[in-house]
């Protein structure tokens, strides 16, 4: 039996030399590219390479052949991803798939809440290098960052801002997608999804209140576990496990620390990529009110 | 949705997608656009409205108030338009429940091939009211205010009064003029109950109600001070 050879992918087979390619300082070699991507590099006119014919002095050095090189190496490394990855195709896919037509302002909504999230884990690292989860050093480091850091103050504040701009943002996304119907077939799944991230954000607002370790966080941090522990069958377990005990104490800081700064955002960038996921396999929803026309659709389906 | 209806939207669909734009760059010219506006508001409402930070918390003498975020007013809410103290549990845990049930829920209950929110007059009416009763539980929760005194004239109970007004009874509780009415009223609670059962109340209280176990331990002066005035009041 004989096994068919597998072809050789292109990358991997031998390029056609490069007209003008050799000792001339020229080196005008825009015809030659690989032909799997397009030629990246900047128009390499007459006048880029008139340093002077190489110098015959250092025989090491062959300027020509150098910039060739260095215009080489994005390509290069984008060829090489793409061969080991195949990423390159989900990449199109995804930039360009079509967005129907009399999408508008509303749809910008979900990337925005995408954006202010990751505006929260940017400045929220930044705190996380300076924030000390001890219930006696909490309040002393949140006092140092805001007043002892360069633009420590700026960074909370954006943070704290940041959460009431994500949270506002969520709902705006949410009464869109509901008011369009867009949570109909076939994207009930990312409604689903869609829910679970609006109360993943909400629980990063409940357990970031504490952080500061301040009176009003403590107290309706106490209240709100209360709350939990009053619910029926798992509430007093919840409860206990959010104090880590059934007194609020030293353990509750750093417990509300790990899942606010660790298990929900890691909760929530997994799920935002499903989310994404499945709306690039879906495709965005067109506006509810526009129909296509029966007549266009026999002739684009004859076509 | 029946088979029919599925085929007839995916087709729809691939029409008007088929009529639009690429996603690049249109659609994320937009949505940069928007990002830009989004970190603009929030480095406006920083530059506005600064990091403020309150006291530090204290698990014993307090003038607390337990306010939650903002975004969490309507949840606070609840608990005071349901008054009965059998039914708290409802307004903490039963509603909130149920609303995030449908919520999850709705793609598999609202099943109609109809998108336009014009012509599916319940859903949209349902989404309106729901919008609306958020709103409205938000503002009443920020109109209600923390107030840290006591303004009521029972004699010779100053140290007690005090003691009250610093443990944040009154972020829950309404005693005379002031207070929220998130718990019972205390303004006559002496009347219904005996002291002993007010110490026992503030020791090992009825959720959400913060314990004061530990103000009884650490200062049992200031704790004996605030039983006598609650009693007092009559």
């Amino acid at each position: 039996m004989k096994l068919p050879t597998p072809p050789i992918p292109k990358a991997l087979k031998p390029k056609p030399a490069r007209p003008g390619s050799g000792s001339s300082s020229n080196g005008h070699a825009n015809g030659g590219g690989n032909g799997r991507i397009h030629d990246l590099r900047p128009g390499t006119s007459d006048g880029a390479g008139n340093g002077g014919p190489p110098s015959k002095k250092s025989p090491g050095i062959d300027r020509a052949k150098l910039k060739e090189q260095a215009v080489e190496v994005p390509i290069g490394a984008a060829a090489w991803l793409d061969e080991r990855s195949g990423v390159s195709p989900l990449v199109r896919g995804m930039l360009y798939r079509k967005v129907p037509r009399g999408t508008n302002w509303f749809y910008t909504l979900g990337s925005a809440t995408m954006f202010a999230f990751v505006s929260q884990a940017v400045t929220g690292v930044f705190l996380a290098m300076y924030y000390n989860p001890a219930p006696t050093e909490a309040y002393e480091s949140i006092t140092r960052i805001s007043n002892e850091l360069f633009l420590g103050e700026f960074v909370r504040g954006m943070h704290k801002w940041g959460a009431t701009v994500m949270i506002i943002l969520i709902f705006l996304h949410m009464a869109r997608t509901f008011f369009f119907g867009a949570y109909k077939y076939p994207r009930e799944l990312n409604w689903v999804i869609g829910v679970v991230l609006l109360v993943l954000t909400l629980a990063m607002g409940l357990t970031g209140y504490l952080l500061p370790f301040d009176q009003r966080g403590f107290w309706a941090t106490v209240v709100a576990v209360n709350i939990n522990a009053s619910g029926p069958v798992m509430g007093p377990y919840l409860a206990d496990f959010l104090r880590g005990g059934s007194e609020f104490t030293a353990t509750t800081l750093s417990r509300f620390y790990a899942i606010h700064m660790l298990l929900i955002p890691g909760l929530i960038a997994a799920l935002i990529g499903a989310h994404l996921y499945l709306v690039a396999k879906l495709g965005t929803t067109a506006p509810p009110w526009l129909k296509a026309e029966k007549a266009k659709a026999l002739t684009k389906e004859e076509v | 949705m029946n088979n029919r209806e599925k085929e007839d939207y995916l087709k729809d669909y691939s029409i008007l997608k088929g009529e639009g734009k690429s996603f690049f760059p249109y659609a994320v010219a937009k949505d940069g656009g928007m990002a830009v506006i989004t970190m603009l508001v929030i480095i406006a409402m920083t530059l506005a409205l600064g990091a403020e930070l309150g006291p530090k918390a204290d698990a014993t003498t307090t003038s607390f108030s337990p306010r939650p975020e903002w975004y969490f007013f309507f949840l606070f809410e609840l608990l005071r338009v349901v008054k009965p103290p059998e039914l708290t549990f409802v307004a903490t845990i039963g509603i909130p429940t149920i609303c995030l049930v449908l919520l999850l829920m709705l793609p598999f209950f609202d099943r109609g091939p109809e998108r336009n929110p014009l012509k599916r007059p319940i859903a949209t009416l349902a989404g309106i009211t729901t919008i609306a009763a958020m709103a409205y539980l938000t503002i009443l929760g920020a109109r209600a205010g923390s107030p840290t005194e006591i303004e009521l004239a029972a004699v010779g109970q100053e140290d007690g009064k005090r003691a009250t007004a610093s443990s944040g009874c009154l972020g829950c509780h309404r005693i005379g003029e002031n207070g929220n009415e998130i718990g019972p009223e205390l303004t006559e609670v002496g009347a219904r109950l005996p002291r002993q059962a007010i110490a026992r109340t503030l020791v090992n209280p009825t959720a959400p109600m913060p314990s004061y176990a530990q103000l009884q331990k650490q200062d049992p002066e200031k704790f004996q001070d605030m039983v006598d005035f609650l009693a007092s009041l009559k």
